[in-house]
């Protein structure tokens, strides 16, 4: 490379050399920012594929289509208030289980676990995240779902059966698949991503601040929940919206799981479908000039959704790391 | 002393430490659960057939070996074409870019790419190659999940160039070797496990992807190498195969569900050994 060109020009003319440097530098200049650049084009390429994709079913049902619950591949008719809305609820109930323990597991790895069990109780639950969600999904219609069914589901449809509200959201018969198993998977899923940022900001809360409040004769809750936890706000609220991210998105597992109705139920326990799980189930065998473009403007849809959570995470994390490197 | 209000915080913060003991013993549970399912009925499908024949019609004896095939040619070529631009848009943000306002958009972009759902990149890849070329094809396949790899391989790789100390940088520039020659042959080379880790997260990141697959690359009963035609992959075909009604079809899921999982595993194992190496 550079290094050989001083002994191949022969007589050492230094102008030429460093001639050559310039003009070599300044194509590998060009070629990383040419391939920096390709990450917004592809950026912008899934935003202008997906609009067209979907412009025949965008003018053929305007913006109704966000709030209308048919969908009717017979006769033509589509509206994606279902899957949005099961989308939303999934992801809602997913955080509500996963929030708190993801913070749980934080708040034992930081300040509970003995250090020799920290590596491999953090690994261990860091692998949770490297499960590809197709086996989420199958383990989830195989074995979650059957246990479900004969067991919690009945349980639930009994004690709620005289609570109001209550009683109608977990009510019907326990089919094992629906929307209440599909926000379980789901927040197994994204239990890693939350406690693994979680637990990372709580190691940056300074240790002077802890023992400033233990010093006052703070218990080590009181510690956690008045110090530690309202330092490290911003970086926990950051760490769920990117699990939420990933929940509002996830695919597979869902689609194994949540029985594909397009209808809201009251219930919990009934089937439901989310975004990307009709998406993946009815992709391939969509016919008609609307059918495909209406999945296709499901996506979009989502693409939107994402896109808004995941870039306020970002915006969120970015203002922390910026505000940690000034100090 | 007012021992009431001290015994009540005693014990809310003993029921409060206890709950999080129960957290990390919930999130231990349910990898215990799903690993202890997998091995048990992946190992009751496994078996020298999954490795030497093709994917069985219902009712009759097969294996698995066009997924599998269909699966590393995939994730190879995904590989093959992500790395070196996953490598050379990491080289920009961390030795040209920055602290520049282009390097700051292009990061917010890759991170959005980074944990974008990949069913909208099997959408983007439909739109751009599977309407183009009139059919599903393993190029479109490969293509969906380079689109995954490149992100992953941006992040890593930036963060572990901006590991390596300023003072390698500065000693090269001092002995008067161009930038380009510096990053190639000083910070790439300090940087090499941990770039390396990144490329082994993102193909145990692909290697169980699904969803982008399904209307890129399709699936294919048969043996096929041909890139133009629809291919095979090992989570297609689990997805198949689990949602059909049919037992040995399941069987043979959850032995590809047990291959997938230890080859995502044994990745990322991998990956960790090499960065504790490094560190």
């Amino acid at each position: 490379m550079a290094g050989i060109a001083l002994e191949t020009y022969g007589t050492y003319d230094r102008a030429r050399t460093v001639r050559g440097f310039g003009r070599g530098d300044a194509r590998f200049r060009v070629l990383t920012l040419a391939a920096a650049l390709l990450v917004v084009a592809i950026f912008l390429g899934v935003l202008a594929a997906l609009i067209e994709g979907a412009w025949p079913a965008i003018k053929a049902f305007g913006l109704p289509f966000l709030w209308t619950e048919k969908w009717n591949p017979v006769t033509e008719k589509f509206g994606a208030l279902a899957p949005i809305y099961g989308t939303l609820v999934t992801s809602f109930l997913a955080m509500l289980i996963a929030v708190p323990v993801g913070i749980g597991i934080a708040i034992f790895l930081t300040e509970i676990c003995p250090n020799a069990f920290k590596r491999p109780i953090s690994i261990a639950i860091e692998l949770l995240a490297g499960i590809p969600s197709i086996i989420y999904g199958i383990w989830g219609l195989f074995v979650l779902a059957p246990f479900l069914q004969s067991t919690i589901q009945p349980w639930l449809i009994d004690v709620f059966a005289n609570v109001p509200v209550l009683s109608s959201l977990f009510e019907g018969p326990p089919y094992g698949i629906g929307v209440f198993t599909a926000a379980l998977i789901l927040s197994i899923m994204i239990l890693p991503f939350i406690s693994a940022v979680t637990r990372d900001v709580f190691e940056t809360a300074p240790p002077m601040l802890k023992e400033a409040a233990y010093g006052l004769g703070c218990t080590r809750w009181e510690v956690m929940w008045h110090v530690v936890l309202p330092y490290s706000r911003a970086g926990v609220v950051g760490g769920a919206m990117l699990a939420l991210g990933r929940a509002l998105g996830e695919t597979m597992a869902i689609t194994f799981v949540i029985g594909n109705a397009h209808r809201i139920s009251a219930s919990l326990l009934a089937p439901g479908t989310t975004i990307s799980a009709a998406i993946a189930n009815e992709f391939t065998e969509a016919l008609g000039d609307l059918y495909v473009p209406s999945l296709i403007e499901l996506g979009l849809i989502l693409f939107f959704i994402t896109f808004l959570v995941l870039a306020s995470a970002q915006l969120m994390l970015r203002r922390l790391e910026a505000a940690g490197g000034k100090k | 002393m007012n021992s009431v209000l001290y015994a009540r915080r005693r014990l809310t913060d003993r029921v409060f430490l206890l709950l999080s003991v129960g957290a990390a013993g919930f999130g231990l549970l349910w990898l215990g659960l799903i690993l202890y399912t997998l091995i048990v009925q992946g190992f009751g499908g496994l078996s020298p057939k999954v490795f030497t024949e093709m994917t069985p019609p219902p009712g009759s004896d097969g294996g698995l070996l066009n997924a599998i095939a269909g699966s590393v040619i995939m994730s190879f070529l995904a590989v093959l074409v992500g790395t070196p631009v996953g490598v050379l848009a990491g080289t920009y943000l961390a030795e040209y870019g920055r602290h520049t306002r282009l390097a700051g958009a292009i990061r917010f972009f890759n991170d959005i790419l980074l944990s974008a759902p990949s069913i909208v990149i099997g959408l983007f890849i439909y739109e751009i190659f599977v309407i183009n070329m009139g059919h599903f094809s393993a190029i479109a396949g490969a293509s969906s999940l380079a689109v995954i790899v490149i992100p992953v391989v941006v992040r890593t790789t930036e963060n572990m160039l901006l590991l390596v100390p300023n003072s390698l940088r500065e000693a090269g520039t001092a002995l008067g070797a161009p930038m380009s020659f510096i990053i190639r042959s000083v910070t790439w080379r300090a940087a090499r496990a941990g770039i390396v880790t990144g490329v082994l997260l993102a193909v145990a990141r692909i290697s169980g992807e699904t969803a982008p697959l399904l209307f890129t690359a399709l699936n294919n009963q048969f043996w096929s190498s041909d890139l133009g035609q629809p291919m095979a992959s090992l989570p297609a075909v689990i997805f198949q195969f689990a949602m059909s009604p049919y037992d040995d079809w399941h069987r043979l899921a959850w032995a590809g569900a047990l291959l997938i999982t230890f080859t995502v595993l044994a990745l990322s194992i991998a990956a960790r050994l090499l960065e504790s190496k490094r560190n």
